[in-house]
């Protein structure tokens, strides 16, 4: 009925991409990852975790992430004396059902023969991958992830209420759409607890917003800055407000955090803010840091509301650029998927553009290149991070 | 209601218009169907009333409460830190900033 099509992985999801995973487990193992992966980098896509010591996070993360249903195969890149748990997240692989090896520089004859036992291994790969078919895919089965970066005066009144038209109608066709940055709701955890689905989850909601205010005022963060007065912004409230409106207007069905796959369609808030003590500093030190944990929760392909102008996209899973700002627009055409910008200089409406980004992410998911992905952009970047698992009033049945 | 195109409203419940683009100074422009003189520049991405507003009024946008009106308001009158505050943290802005060193100044 969509038109849609997707690869079946074992555990019922379905991809969008069937590209090839290249990790590196330590920065040691990164650069023989990526030449392994450069000739073949429009299949093969490399991610990582730089860390030496072990992070349960981390662990989980790339777990996610391996399986993630745009993951058609795996080649894990070991130094071999990192901490990394590789048997692990090789064994997680082997589970899924997915093609994984796994080369440990240190005993396969270091940097050449690593490559090119790396390369021959996709070569061989890439011939059952592309063997892989794809089968009918309903929207009710994507996972959709919306971020803003980069932004300006203009996102909360073009780009971000934009997404969240879109994000109305791919709830309303059953896709599962996560919103997240709660240190950038605080003001309007009562608005959003009144759209949750129960009580339970709308303390849940209202106590993940709380968690963020108090772990920025640890790290020394102000919440409004004198420029945003400048641009037309009053109060911390209305700053909030134009972040929250990529969430559109949909109940609230759950509270997740990275690396929990949404159980059903609807409108899932991402707690991103780690728990405990500030450990290990920014909770997401840039905007890729958040699109991985979307994608680690499942997500097939990301909506990046931009009024600066980011150039990003990403590893394994496509991002959808949208422009809140004309005058950006025009100097940055050949990045961005969506003009926004037609909000604020005339012409467009709000939910024109939230047609277009719609329609979009449909053909996207059948598909077609977004400009970032037809570019190379393949960014990726995971750090540590420590959270407690959700309690059971964040998924209410 | 006749409106200026440069006037976007975000909810239909809200009671401001936001600036697609700036209004300069001495311009006259429809507001909810009302001729309105600007007095001074107003910039984009800046609010204007839709409506009359009460002191103590909500200040909707987006179909939320920003905060509550300090004073009352016309429509076309300029919402902004003089009129509007927040219910939830005071604003810092450079000009509260600079008013409070007002002393230390030459």
């Amino acid at each position: 009925m969509s038109g849609l099509s997707g690869y079946l992985r074992n555990d019922g999801r379905k991809g969008i991409r069937n590209h090839i995973v290249v990790a590196y487990l330590v920065e040691c193992a990164h650069h023989v990852a990526r030449e392994i992966a450069w000739p073949y980098r429009d299949h093969a896509h490399v991610i990582g975790f730089p860390g030496c010591f072990p992070n349960v996070y981390a662990q989980k993360m790339m777990e996610r992430l391996c399986t993630h249903p745009n993951v058609g195969a795996v080649l894990l890149v070991s130094l071999g004396c990192e901490s990394f748990n590789r048997f692990a997240l090789e064994q997680v692989v082997r589970d899924s059902g997915r093609p994984v090896e796994t080369l440990v520089i240190q005993n396969d004859g270091g940097t050449l023969a690593s490559i090119n036992k790396g390369q021959t291994w996709i070569e061989e790969t890439l011939v059952e991958t592309e063997k892989m078919a794809r089968v009918p895919m309903d929207i009710n089965e994507l996972v959709v992830g919306t971020v803003c970066g980069g932004s300006d005066g203009t996102s909360g009144i073009s780009g971000n209420p934009a997404a969240g038209r879109a994000f109305d109608r791919l709830v309303k066709d059953g896709a599962a759409c996560i919103f997240e940055e709660t240190g950038e709701l605080i003001g309007c955890e009562e608005i959003m607890a009144a759209r949750a689905a129960t009580p339970e989850l709308a303390d849940e909601l209202r106590a993940s917003v709380t968690k963020a205010a108090q772990y920025y005022a640890t790290l020394g963060f102000g919440s409004f800055a004198a420029g945003n007065a400048e641009g037309g912004l009053t109060t911390i409230e209305e700053k909030s407000m134009g972040a929250y409106a990529k969430s559109g207007a949909s109940e609230i069905s759950g509270l997740i955090k990275p690396g929990d796959v949404p159980p059903r369609g609807g409108l899932y808030l991402m707690d991103v803010v780690p728990d405990g003590e500030v450990r290990f500093g920014f909770p997401n030190i840039t905007d890729n840091a958040e699109i991985v944990e979307m994608m680690a929760s499942g997500a097939h392909l990301t909506l990046f509301v931009t009024g600066r102008g980011s150039v990003v996209g990403s590893a394994l899973a496509p991002v959808v650029k949208i422009a809140a700002n004309p005058h950006m627009y025009q100097r940055l055409s050949d990045d961005m998927d969506i003009n926004a910008g037609k909000i604020i200089n005339g012409g467009s409406s709000i939910d024109d553009v939230g047609t277009e980004i719609y329609d979009l992410v449909l053909s996207a998911a059948a598909g077609t290149k977004t400009k970032s992905e037809a570019l190379g952009h393949a960014e990726f970047i995971l750090t540590y991070k420590s959270f407690e698992p959700i309690g059971p009033a964040c998924l209410p049945a | 209601m006749n409106t200026d195109v440069r006037l976007l409203l975000l909810s239909p419940d809200d009671n401001i218009f936001v600036l697609r683009a700036a209004v300069e100074a001495g311009e006259t422009i429809v507001v909810s169907g009302q001729q309105i003189q600007i007095s001074t520049r107003i910039g984009l991405g800046h609010k204007i009333a839709r409506n009359a507003i009460g002191k103590g009024d909500k200040v909707l946008k987006y179909g939320a409460s920003i905060g509550s009106a300090t004073c009352e308001m016309s429509p076309g009158d300029h919402v902004h830190l003089q009129n509007l505050k927040s219910d939830y943290t005071p604003t810092y802005s450079l000009e509260s900033e600079r008013d409070a060193h007002t002393g230390e100044r030459t």
